[in-house]
């Protein structure tokens, strides 16, 4: 724990260096902030998930519907083989609750975003543009997919991703939860400083 | 392999499901339910239902947006820390609350330090270079960030990657420090509604210090 509380201190003192010589446009506080919010949005999240704990019986997550997804296309293409794999013995790749969860929410934000006046419609986000130009839709497409590709794996194997542990698993004190979170938040801190302030 | 895991059994075998019961669920939450409640009919469209919530919130909340999420992790916008936070806060008072009331089930995660170590550091390089996260992934793609796409795409490959090495994993990385559900009140030893008690108002204290030191 004191290895990893350093680490951050060193990254915060890291920040306070570089942040004058940050290029132009990669200053996350020159583009707008939430619609709403963020304590009353947290608050909202807390009570849905009372709301999915008593009507459902299940906690917010969402990493398994991609797993799920991905068995469905397995079977697709090698049923036998997905079917042999120990996960999708543990986990049956097939449309369940959270693979819904996960579909509604991309209505959900789609809603909020169109009634807030806040579509994007855009393949590059800006803060990306300015700091890798305006012809880099390859490398973030490319950084995109690897990235989503370790943050499956890991969540996988840490058990869970940001909704899964660092709500659900967080709010219910799973010590395995706490630990998860506090890694998403070194191994993605490291990360982005190298991305954006080196 | 047989298929006793999938839908054929009947709901009177969800053992205690709908009746008020204060142990903590023993079933592994790292496998399907024995029987296939959260497929039925009902339940999908519940789960559509709080999706559709999750992803307005999530959107609203500003933790769809690409400067918000790569901001947390530059230590500049501490949005989506004080999302999780508050989310913490009113859910772990809430779900505990329904908890000694008898109403709900906790669903505990398993504490493997191994693997809640490594895995939890893969996610975070993995966080930085989508910047999107499972969740807020699926809310950029509704609000119109399209990159987002294929970090779905990722999030299927890397998915599947995993379940390619599920029996290796299983047999190595994820027993290295398997201490099972293990919370926190159990680990300081002191009863679960005392340690909500007391780490609820140390959350609020940490929202109090974020609000008033942060710029966002």
């Amino acid at each position: 724990m004191t290895r990893t509380t350093l680490a951050v201190v060193a990254l915060a003192l890291a920040t306070a260096g570089t942040a004058v010589a940050s290029p132009p446009g990669t200053d996350p506080l020159a583009y707008p902030g939430p619609a709403w919010s963020p304590y009353l949005v947290g608050a909202l999240i807390g009570l849905l998930s009372m709301a999915t704990f008593y009507f459902s019986d299940k906690p917010l997550g969402a990493s398994t519907a991609y797993a799920r997804l991905a068995g469905m296309m397995g079977k697709l293409f090698a049923p036998r083989h997905t079917e042999s794999l120990k996960y999708y013995q543990d986990f049956k790749p097939k449309f369940d609750w959270e693979v819904m969860l996960v579909i509604g929410a991309v209505g959900g934000a789609f809603l909020a975003a169109w009634l807030g006046g806040e579509m994007t419609g855009e393949w590059l986000p800006a803060m990306w543009t300015a700091r890798f130009g305006e012809d880099s839709l390859g490398l973030r497409l490319g950084a995109a997919f690897v990235g989503g590709g370790l943050m499956a794996f890991g969540a996988r194997m840490a058990g869970g991703c940001t909704s899964g542990h660092g709500i659900s698993g967080t709010m219910q004190l799973s010590v395995g939860s706490w630990v998860a979170v506090v890694c998403f938040f070194v191994g993605g801190i490291a990360t982005a400083f190298l991305m954006f302030r080196v | 392999m047989t298929e006793r895991n999938d839908v054929t059994a009947t709901p009177s075998q969800a053992v205690g499901a709908d009746q008020p019961e204060l142990s903590i669920d023993k079933s592994r939450p790292d496998k399907d339910p024995p029987t296939g409640q959260s497929s039925t009919g009902k339940q999908l469209a519940l789960g559509l239902l709080f999706g559709l919530a999750f992803g307005f919130l999530l959107q609203k909340g500003g933790v769809a947006k690409y400067h918000v999420l790569i901001g947390v992790l530059l230590l500049e916008d501490f949005t989506v820390i004080k999302v999780m936070l508050s989310a913490i806060v009113v859910g772990m008072i809430g779900v505990f609350g329904l908890y000694a009331l008898g109403l709900v089930k906790l669903h505990v995660k398993p504490t493997r330090y191994a693997a809640n170590i490594l895995g939890g550091l893969m996610f975070g390089v993995g966080f930085a270079l989508l910047s999107y996260c499972p969740g807020t992934g699926a809310a950029a793609l509704g609000q119109g960030n399209f990159d987002a796409l294929a970090g779905i795409l990722g999030l299927m490959a890397g998915s599947y990657l995993y379940a390619e090495s599920s029996g290796l994993l299983g047999r190595t990385v994820l027993k290295w420090g398997d201490r099972g559900k293990l919370t926190l009140p159990e680990l300081v030893r002191i009863s679960p509604a005392t340690f909500v008690l007391i780490f609820a108002s140390l959350l609020v204290v940490a929202l109090v210090v974020l609000e008033r030191v942060t710029i966002r």
